[in-house]
């Protein structure tokens, strides 16, 4: 039997610590923290432009940080042969690339020294990607399959996915989870998948980290987010009770009645007391949870959260 | 499948208690491993591991070294006795509540149940 504990912990660890980004005035990335254990599937989550690209981009060695640092399996990334090979990051497979895709493959098989030719071309079987093709006579969704494949086959410790599902289609999306699944199983790594598709993706991640204006918004358990938020509606002073001290992520009142979404830890004898008072109280779904995280006047509200 | 609204690992480990409610899984039979089980529905190993340790936590299913995990020999009687412990409280308590709001009598309610329940 394997032992996947310990092959997990052999992932590698990424430490970003205070880490920035501008580009001219523009400012990607603002400070961010963050500690992600190795071995586990995260989800980068944001909305477009809140920094997603840049902070892949810098754990993949593509960009220097204006300042601040990163890690990844304890060494810095930037310019560093060792690590090269143990990281890949594949985007929506919009590269221009004008070589045929079993030659793509070739170029992987020298660059990633764990790669799987293979499984590279079970994959290229299943996500009916034609192999003496190029790139450019492939359709959006046979591209993104190639971006897909790359990032599977190269068995890289620590693989990123930058909304490379984009032009596929569903049935191909669910084969691609169903491959990550079984082979991230197989050979455990990191991964971080960032998308701004909360829904389809959730299940597929054990944490979550939520981005916005290049600033870290939440790091938490998928499953612990999913237990967090509520909206309470009902009789507005009753709800204004049962909202008393949660910080509140939105309100809304249409004549007596009053809707309110708060984050935290309703517990239970709140939940009881809210619901004997006569007001509804449901869970929030992590789509809409990231929705009223990443609001555009969402500021105030991200320093509460954070604290 | 599994929506966003509650944390996976318990719709997992609720799952897997309504196939042991409806025969579906017996007692002594082995459930998928949690990397099938992950892979089938596609969500995190971690997650559907978190909802099985749940289950072995109380006493649903068990462990043997190296086999697997299996459903335990009293878990369908377990869960019954549970779920009659609730069901009181979850189901015919918020239906009297409901009947109160609307007008309806206890009477009323216990005519309906007799007349209706041969037909059901």
């Amino acid at each position: 039997m394997t032992h996947p504990r310990a092959d997990r912990r052999a992932a590698p660890a990424v430490e970003i610590d205070r880490l920035t980004v501008r580009y001219g005035r523009t400012t990607a990335l603002d400070g961010l923290g963050l500690h992600l254990d190795g071995g586990r599937i995260y989800g980068l989550i944001g909305r477009n432009g809140s920094g997603k690209t840049t902070l892949l981009s810098v754990l993949a060695a593509f960009r220097r940080p204006t300042s601040g640092a990163v890690r990844v399996a304890g060494e810095d990334p930037f310019e560093n042969e060792r690590l090269t090979g143990d990281i890949c990051l594949v985007g929506e497979g919009g590269h221009v690339l004008s070589e045929r895709i079993e030659r793509v493959f070739a170029l992987a098989r020298d660059l990633r020294p764990r790669w799987d030719d293979g499984y590279a071309r079970r994959l290229a079987d299943r996500f009916e990607v034609p192999l003496h093709r190029t790139p450019r006579q492939l359709s959006r969704g046979q591209r993104s399959a190639v971006a897909c494949i790359l990032g599977l086959a190269s068995r890289a410790p620590l693989t990123m996915f930058d909304e490379s599902y984009l032009g596929m289609d569903a049935p191909a999306r669910y084969a691609f989870y169903e491959e990550l699944l079984n082979d991230y199983t197989a050979h455990p790594r990191t991964v971080i998948i960032s998308t701004h598709l909360v829904e389809e993706f959730a299940g597929l991640f054990e944490e979550v980290i939520m981005i916005h204006r290049g600033r870290l918004v939440v790091h938490d358990g998928a499953d612990a987010l999913r237990a967090r938020g509520a909206t309470l509606t009902g009789p507005a002073e009753q709800v204004q009770r049962a909202a008393a001290g949660l910080t509140t992520l939105r309100e809304r009142q249409l004549g007596g009645i009053r809707e309110v979404t708060v984050y935290g830890p309703l517990d239970e004898q709140r939940r009881r007391a809210a619901q004997a008072a006569g007001v509804h109280v449901e869970p929030v779904p992590l789509q809409d949870l990231f929705v009223h995280l990443t609001a555009g006047d969402g500021d105030r509200t991200l320093a509460e959260v954070r604290r | 499948m599994f929506d966003d609204r509650s944390p996976i690992y318990q719709q997992v480990a609720e799952r897997i208690k309504e196939d042991i409610l409806s025969g579906a899984l017996r007692e002594g039979d082995q459930v998928m491993s949690t990397n099938q089980y992950a892979a089938f529905y596609r969500i995190n190993p971690a997650t559907a591991a978190k909802g099985f340790h749940e289950l072995v936590q109380e006493g649903i299913l068990h462990k043997r070294r190296g086999i697997g995990m299996f459903v335990s020999p009293d878990a369908r009687e377990r869960l019954l006795r549970e779920r009659r412990a609730r069901f009181f409280a979850d189901l015919v308590d918020p239906m009297l509540a409901q009947a109160r709001l609307l007008g309806i009598s206890t009477a009323e309610i216990i005519r309906y149940i007799r007349e209706n329940r041969g037909n059901k």
